[in-house]
């Protein structure tokens, strides 16, 4: 027996001694934790949100947007000015290092610029490159980039287009820079043992930044695919922040002393679409103003607010309301059963109808708006898929209704959703030529008042032709460490350069 | 036995055509790969850019006949995400998944052997009782529960062991126990059912009345003879364990085939899944084969049937 017990305690010493040391404010460290792996540490061809991430922490671009006030601020460049509608000419900040002790000069501007816009370097985050015809260098401190067209959110999408050290990119490529990325933003990054990737502060990160310089020593970036992992890591202290928390565990973790629980808005909203273009059936019931009218006022979006989606607020336009041209001064379609039953009626549908719901992101949402609609009498089929199907769908003429979402690119403007959804190509299911003659309005001119009056027309439109149910904005729970000072993101950018321990 | 291997090895080559081209099809059933890659935001002039640019407006059936022929070449092609080539990519991560598939098959053979040995020495007691119930209870019990109540215990409440990772061996711990525990069922039924067997059979009950000690009958004679059927189930378990690790990687966020897996196929880059799925189907009709061609051995009837 006790031959058994020697022996199963120099086992658990050897399990115990094979423990990684646990960082965190001991030496100075964040523990991140993230559902996908960085699939390069080349930010240009670092999918998804993770990768955008990336370039806010290493890398700076030309401008930045205060993640607070949302005002755009000079970061590579002190300033810019516009030259006319589609040329903007920006003056860069002398004296910026990049990570391997290089000066950051025009030249790098224009080659990334340049680099990133054309089609054939097949670059991720596409939005935010397309719209840029050329970038050329006007002075020794001075580029011009001129737009395809005009463009009214280039300086929004130019917040997230990362310059890169031309000399560097191209000698290295794209495997060098994933290997060794070298940028100018307030860390560097290595990659780290176990598919994490290491974040250190870059000391000689510039003063004037309005980032700042990282407030600790260092960040670890681990993929963590499993929420229930992420929150088991958590509990046990050995993972600082997570975010996407789903509201049942973020409720349980608001009463552990150690952590700190937060909700904080994103851009993102949810809609239903409705087919009234016909496109996938030409005799669509939802052809008729009266049938959709009667599906807005068929769904308890109040109810969905308060029971599956806590934290955030019901919209009344398909847009974040803190956009710019987001009103919310439209036509409002109140929860009304007794009323979608005689709009059924009236349409000549009161015994109802059979239609295909398209969703990918919560199945509980889905089924909820389901339930609601047999309720005036409408069958909903639910066609649960990953987002890609869905889109190739809807493009294809085939969804008569997707309750969707839509993030804007974490841009604040209403340029960043309403056109893609009402532009009258593959992703349009109104195809309302008046909508996208008021969006192109707002879409062509620089001029604020000019674009608020045009999308203020749109939205009106879109209410009053029910052409989509808004649903919601989508918060984010966000959970830290209880010791760890860190901002709560208003744009779903975790602004890690920011957090400190107390 | 040379027409009977000839046989076997055409039909494990034809399951592995089968099992790619099933896998090649379903994955592009799951959505249209160039809107993947373009990411949510792009419009569908990039879209059609990049399907045109990966070759994703062809004919499926071109699109994996192409495939098929650059495999046929040694060229597993490269993942669209990560933007290396496939074969580095599982070499960087197979042998995460054979550690863990090698370590959690050994650890059901410790503990299901013992287990069933000692059922059968005791049939229809208590023992056995407790021995079979443990083992309902491995089959019943979904390897995600047991991920979680391990992490639980383990990981939090007790902190001995790191619940994420794969960068020490103790984090492979937990892991070995989910995934062993999964295998243990078989094992401890089939030791059972031939130590039971075995016991009765004329050559022990000889060695009991030449007075040989019990743990030698039962080591010595018993055990031999009841093992064969392990051996041959050990095989297709492991195959099993490589296939299971998907989700015991994604729970423990081991970088391995598995998870590897679970990441391309939330991102239809089906050059790696495609990858994966061979390599593992492989694997599985290699083990499979190597057993079916043992038991021909073994036993002539079965190169006749």
């Amino acid at each position: 027996m006790a031959v058994a017990i020697r022996a199963a305690l120099a086992v658990l010493f050897v399990i115990l001694s094979g423990q990684p040391a646990l960082a965190g404010k001991s030496d100075d460290t964040v523990n991140v934790g993230f559902r996908l792996q960085l699939q390069s540490l080349d930010s240009y061809y670092s999918p998804g949100r993770e990768g955008l991430l990336l370039s806010f922490w290493v890398w700076d671009a030309l401008v930045y947007r205060d993640s607070s006030t949302f005002e755009m601020k000079p970061l590579l460049a002190s300033s810019w000015k516009h030259i006319d509608d589609r040329t903007l000419e920006f003056v860069i900040r002398p004296g910026i290092k990049f990570h391997d002790g290089s000066t950051l000069t025009v030249k790098d501007v224009v080659f990334t610029l340049n680099f990133v816009s054309k089609p054939e370097n097949k670059v991720f985050n596409q939005a935010a490159v397309a719209w840029i015809e050329s970038a050329t260098a006007t002075g020794p401190n001075t580029v011009r980039v001129r737009a395809k067209q005009v463009t009214p959110l280039a300086l929004a999408y130019l917040m997230s287009v990362p310059i890169y050290p031309a000399d560097y990119y191209q000698r290295v490529g794209r495997e060098g820079m994933a290997a060794k990325p070298i940028g100018s933003g307030p860390f560097t990054a290595q990659p780290g043992p176990d598919n994490s990737v290491i974040f250190t502060r870059f000391d000689d990160y510039f003063a004037a930044s309005p980032k700042g310089k990282a407030g600790v020593r260092r960040m670890i970036y681990r993929a963590i695919p499993e929420i229930n992992t992420q929150v088991a890591e958590l509990i046990s202290g050995r993972l600082d922040w997570a975010y996407y928390v789903p509201d049942d565990q973020a409720e349980r973790l608001r009463r552990l002393p150690n952590l700190r629980v937060a909700q904080g808005e994103s851009f993102r909203v949810a809609y239903l679409t409705m087919d009234a273009a016909g496109k996938a059936a030409a005799d669509s019931p939802l052809k008729y103003l009266s049938v959709r009218r009667a599906i807005a006022h068929a769904i308890d979006r109040e109810g969905l607010v308060k029971n599956l989606m806590l934290g955030s607020q019901l919209i009344h336009t398909p847009c974040y309301p803190k956009q710019f041209g987001c009103g919310q001064d439209v036509t409002k379609y109140s929860y009304d059963p007794a009323r979608a039953r005689s709009l059924m009626a009236e349409a000549g549908r009161a015994g109802g109808f059979s239609v295909d719901i398209y969703a990918f992101r919560n199945r509980q949402v889905a089924e909820a708006i389901i339930g609601n609609l047999r309720a005036v009498g409408i069958t909903g089929n639910l066609r649960w898929a990953q987002y890609p199907a869905v889109v190739q769908k809807r493009r294809s003429n085939e969804t008569p209704m997707v309750v969707d979402d839509w993030g804007s690119n974490s841009i604040d403007d209403v340029g960043a959703i309403l056109p893609v959804f009402f532009n009258g190509g593959p992703d349009d299911y109104a195809m309302d030529p008046a909508v996208t003659a008021s969006l192109a309005r707002g879409g062509s001119t620089t001029d604020r008042a000019a674009r608020q009056a045009a999308y203020a027309e749109a939205l009106k439109r879109i209410a009053d032709q029910a052409y989509v149910v808004p649903l919601f904005t989508m918060p984010i729970t966000y959970v830290f460490s209880a010791g760890l000072d860190m901002p709560v993101p208003n744009d779903e950018i975790p602004e890690f350069w920011r957090a400190r321990w107390k | 036995m040379t027409v009977f291997i000839v046989r076997r090895g055409a039909l494990a080559l034809l399951v592995l055509l089968t099992v790619s081209f099933l896998s090649f099809g379903l994955v592009k059933v799951s959505g249209d790969l160039a809107i993947a890659l373009a990411g949510e935001q792009a419009g569908t002039a990039y879209v059609d850019f990049l399907r045109n640019q990966y070759g994703l407006d062809d004919p499926v059936i071109v699109q994996y006949l192409r495939w098929l022929g650059r495999l046929l070449r040694g060229d597993l092609g490269a993942s669209f995400y990560f933007g290396t080539p496939v074969t580095a990519l599982l070499a960087e991560k197979l042998p995460i998944t054979m550690i863990l598939g090698v370590s959690a098959l050994s650890f059901a053979v410790l503990v299901s052997i013992p287990l069933g040995v000692m059922a059968a020495l005791r049939p229809d007691s208590w023992v056995d009782r407790l021995v079979l119930g443990v083992a309902l209870l491995g089959q019943a019990m979904p390897t995600f529960w047991l991920c979680f109540l391990l992490i639980l215990l383990f990981g939090i409440n007790l902190a001995w062991l790191p619940i994420s990772g794969s960068g020490t061996w103790a984090h492979y711990v937990m892991p070995t126990i989910a995934l062993g525990y999964y295998a243990t069922p078989a094992f401890t039924r089939i030791t059972r059912a031939g130590m039971i067997e075995a016991l009765a059979s004329d050559y022990v009950r000889t060695a009991r009345a030449k007075g040989l000690r019990l743990p030698v009958i039962v080591l010595k004679h018993g055990l031999r003879n009841a093992l064969v059927p392990v051996v041959s189930v050990a095989a297709v378990q492991f195959g099993f364990m490589l296939g299971g690790s998907v989700v015991i990687e994604t729970i423990f966020a081991m970088h391995g085939v598995g998870y590897l897996a679970w990441q391309s196929i939330s991102q239809n880059d089906y050059p790696v899944v495609q990858a994966i799925v061979l390599t593992v189907s492989s694997i599985y009709v290699v083990l499979t084969l190597v057993a079916d061609l043992l038991n021909g051995a073994i036993d002539p009837r079965i190169r006749i049937r």
